[in-house]
């Protein structure tokens, strides 16, 4: 051991280093969160946490569960393929609440609602059906003549 | 039995060690959601969009979009056929309440919804200094809100504009691809809202999704493929224009 006779400094400054390398272990260990790396260089929790946050837009599958009729109504016609709550808004409320009459939404006003995408503009793709509303209904709200849930005039007229 | 200050010095790091790894603890399981099955983007039909701005109220009311900033906006381009590297573009309110009406004149028009491409190779994700936003492993980039200092690189290395600094939250903020949603088999609010079906959601490691018919049979782009982001946002009738 005399190789060793004066290197008791050295082994004094190396357990030093030891001791510093396992102080950064313990803090590493309460710093880091768990999930950390569990995927890659992210917090792999964060992704249950943002997938956790609420639905308002309740789908359109979820309507037609109770209101098969409008369903039935709208296949028929021009409007098949817009979904429910693209006209009637977020209803996730309505539709998971215990008492849906109390949530119900209000009627959508057709004064806004028809002329948002109806309203013709040279934008708009040709093929899009496109009036101009002052000319075309003469201030009359569009509901007199068309049915929102099947809009063709040979659907039967007014609602 | 005899422990040396020797043997204990190399023994403490190892079980330090050892210890790290058994709180690790297992992965997380979701109901019925596996990751791995999914490899999320989005069709965007230009000839079918009208420019309503229905898909940009609905994200705006499904996550609480402050006012102001976008996750998804609308934008119309007017280009005149002489001159296609200067098309005029306007998104009043990114398009929320729809545009002014056009009249018809010798240039052509047609919208462009945009949004968060979720991007394969994403610049935004590479330049983030505290691993805050990543590519999932489903394909969608996400934020992690707790983890984000703000500093905003990511905002300016994102070549499409997506991202923004929330002005309460003061974190990065984006299109999430209503990851709330797709988790739970719903589609994103933006295609929920969409009256003519020029938004959908699309699964490309779902054999059975009608993509992959639609990719092989129509001139679908990426907006700025020469920065080879690997973007998932897939364009059907894209004009040269478009920026």
């Amino acid at each position: 051991m005399s190789v060793f006779k004066d290197a008791g400094h050295l082994f004094r400054f190396a357990g030093l280093f030891v001791l510093a390398f396992l102080l950064f272990l313990v803090i590493r260990h309460f710093v880091v969160p768990p999930s950390f790396g569990q995927y890659g260089h992210y917090r792999g929790a964060a992704m249950g946490e943002i997938a956790a946050r609420p639905v308002k837009f309740a789908g359109h599958e979820t309507c037609e569960a109770c209101h098969s009729d409008v369903a039935d109504a709208k296949k028929a016609g021009k409007h098949a393929h817009v979904n429910c709550e693209a006209c009637h808004g977020p209803q996730e409320k309505h539709a998971t609440s215990d008492d849906p009459s109390a949530t119900k939404p209000p009627l959508p006003d057709s004064a806004v609602l028809c002329v948002r995408c109806h309203t013709a503009s040279a934008a708009k793709p040709k093929g899009f059906p496109q009036v101009n509303p002052a000319e075309h209904s003469n201030g009359m709200p569009c509901d007199t003549c068309h049915k929102p849930h099947n809009p063709g005039m040979d659907a039967g007229g007014p609602k | 039995m005899n422990i040396s200050r020797r043997q204990i010095l190399i023994l403490l790091p190892a079980a330090a060690v050892a210890w790290k790894s058994v709180l690790a603890g297992t992965p997380e399981t979701a109901s019925n959601y596996t990751m791995s099955d999914h490899w999320w983007g989005m069709l965007i039909d230009i000839p079918k969009c009208i420019g309503c701005g229905n898909c940009v109220r609905a994200c705006a009311m499904e996550n609480d979009v402050p006012d102001g900033h976008f996750r998804t906006w609308v934008e119309r381009y007017h280009v005149s056929d002489e001159d296609m590297t200067n098309p005029e573009v306007i998104s009043p309110d990114g398009g929320k309440e729809g545009f002014p009406v056009a009249e018809e004149d010798s240039k052509k028009y047609f919208f462009v919804p945009k949004m968060c491409n979720h991007c394969a190779d994403s610049p935004c994700t590479q330049v983030c200094p505290v691993g805050a936003t990543f590519v999932a492993p489903d394909g969608v980039v996400l934020v992690d809100p707790k983890y984000c200092l703000g500093c905003a690189y990511c905002v300016q290395a994102c070549p499409y504009g997506c991202r923004y600094i929330h002005p309460v939250k003061e974190v990065a903020d984006k299109c999430t691809l209503c990851y709330h949603r797709i988790t739970k088999g719903l589609t994103t609010a933006c295609c929920e809202s969409c009256p003519t079906g020029a938004r959908q959601l699309v699964d490309l490691k779902d054999p059975k999704d009608p993509i992959h018919e639609f990719l092989k049979t129509h001139p679908v782009q990426v907006l700025k493929p020469q920065m080879a982001t690997g973007a998932k946002a897939f364009y059907n009738g894209l004009d040269g224009s478009v920026r």
